[in-house]
């Protein structure tokens, strides 16, 4: 965690020093406790993208508000002096792929390992854990298991998860709903809340169809109108599904068809985070209120969209692997009411 | 699942002819058709067919795919590689097919 802050710092301030001159990155941001909240939140968002442009020597190109993929942290406390992100609330965990066995990691077991101790080596545990599906490679009922038996080495017990499509590949499938499916009632889709967070878990992964995108389809749409009615806007709201919530490229299926629908419903909230996993990498997205985010894997890396012939595993040198793989830490600050993301590597 | 489609008394002699197929030499005009389409680089391989062929998919991708039927005929289950799934075509007519992990993966079966 320590490590996951200090790149967070460190590339903000790469981003101070890269800067363009033309750039609105050319300023730090003013001190927090000058600034109304609405300010401030601005500020946070316009320091973020600043980041986004500085990061490890990349140079990012915001097209139509969609930032090409990094391998490093985006995101983190930037605040007065490195000031503390606030109390950790949750750890994304995503696309473990227990039972992946090919030379892109032979050891995708050692590789949860790796990271269930670096989240236990956590000073503040985070109250909850968040998996965003592709828990397993085939959901064959071993893969479950050996994953469910891994996970349990976690010191924070409180697990949420959705599936991927990875997850639902048995005939009849089950294997997934007979473990993790109590908690929507065998739907996929669920709420809860916590620490004053508003969170909900939607499945996009069922009712593909033959050359389209995920899908969420109208009852889950319906149910999301439901779940948000008389919330009121000013209620941090966290909404995680495995494939992207926006299409980050089509040719490879990486979006989810009728996502609009969903973001129409989200955008009278003052503070929104999307959280996704599928495509094992970094990709970041801010738009109004709304902070996209996928996720690094656990197990594989996958090549940036539109590199070869598909999205397969992407073979690296053995020292760069855990470099690739990683977790997302999300914290909260009370007051004024903000997350805070943090993309931390295995190495 | 995989055998669900060999139920046929002719898929039956297909597979007697696969299983004895040494010691009793048949004659092509018994055996059933048997035609392996592989799937390699997020593509099936397109295919044309004559009606009884059981068409047999290999999987050569470090990534898992299914084969699934749109009608809903069949679907396999997440093959990994070298994994295979086959189903027969008894019917002529025009089969698009699509995986179910990456539903831009598609493609038709044409049965003569």
């Amino acid at each position: 965690m320590a490590e996951g802050e200090w790149q967070a710092k460190k590339f903000w301030n790469s981003g101070i020093n890269r800067r363009d001159e033309k750039s609105s990155c050319r300023n730090p941001p003013p001190k927090e406790k000058d600034m109304s909240d609405d300010k401030l939140l601005q500020s946070r968002r316009n320091a973020l993208k600043c980041m986004a442009y500085g990061g490890a020597g990349t140079l990012f190109v915001l097209a139509g508000g969609v930032l090409t993929p990094v391998n490093l942290a985006m995101a983190g406390d930037y605040g007065k002096g490195g000031s503390k992100p606030g109390k950790p609330l949750f750890v994304q965990i995503s696309d473990t792929h227990i039972g992946f066995n090919k030379e892109a990691n032979p050891d995708v077991n050692g590789s949860l390992t790796q990271t269930i101790d670096l989240v236990n080596g956590m000073a503040e545990q985070p109250a909850l854990i968040i998996h965003t599906g592709d828990i397993t490679h085939l959901s064959k009922p071993a893969e479950f298991d050996l994953a469910q038996q891994l996970l349990s080495g976690l010191h924070t017990t409180e697990l949420h998860t959705v599936p991927g499509e990875h997850d639902t590949t048995d005939p009849t499938v089950t294997e997934y709903f007979n473990r993790f499916g109590k908690a929507s009632d065998n739907k996929g889709y669920y709420s809860f809340d916590h620490a004053g967070v508003h969170f909900i878990a939607l499945i996009n992964v069922l009712e593909f169809k033959a050359g389209g995108l995920g899908t969420l389809g109208p009852d889950q749409l319906a149910w999301v109108a439901a779940d948000l009615k008389g919330r009121s806007s000013s209620t941090p709201i966290v909404v995680f599904a495995h494939m992207p919530l926006w299409t980050i490229y089509e040719p490879w299926g990486w979006g989810t068809g009728d996502a609009d629908q969903l973001m129409s419903q989200l955008r009278r909230f003052g503070s929104v985070t999307v959280l996704n996993g599928h495509i094992h990498q970094i990709v970041q997205k801010l738009e109004g209120n709304m902070t996209f985010h996928t996720a690094r894997s656990t197990s594989y890396p996958q090549p940036a969209p539109g590199e070869g012939p598909g999205p397969g595993p992407l073979k690296v040198a053995a020292d760069l692997l855990p470099k690739m793989l990683g977790i997302t830490s999300v914290s909260v600050q009370p007051h004024p009411r903000v997350l805070t993301l943090v993309d931390t590597a295995l190495a | 699942m995989i055998f669900k489609h060999f139920q046929t008394p002719l898929m039956l002699l297909g597979l007697a002819a696969l299983g004895f197929g040494a010691a009793w030499p048949l004659t092509t005009a018994w055996a059933a058709q048997e035609t392996q389409a592989f799937i390699k680089d997020f593509k099936f391989a397109p295919l044309t067919i004559k009606a009884g062929t059981t068409v047999t998919w290999v999987n050569k991708d470090d990534e898992p795919h299914t084969v699934v039927g749109d009608a809903g005929l069949f679907r396999s289950s997440g093959l990994d590689t070298d994994e295979r799934f086959s189903y027969t075509f008894d019917k002529p007519g025009v089969y698009p097919i699509h995986c179910s992990i990456h539903p831009r993966m598609v493609a038709t079966v044409v049965v003569e």
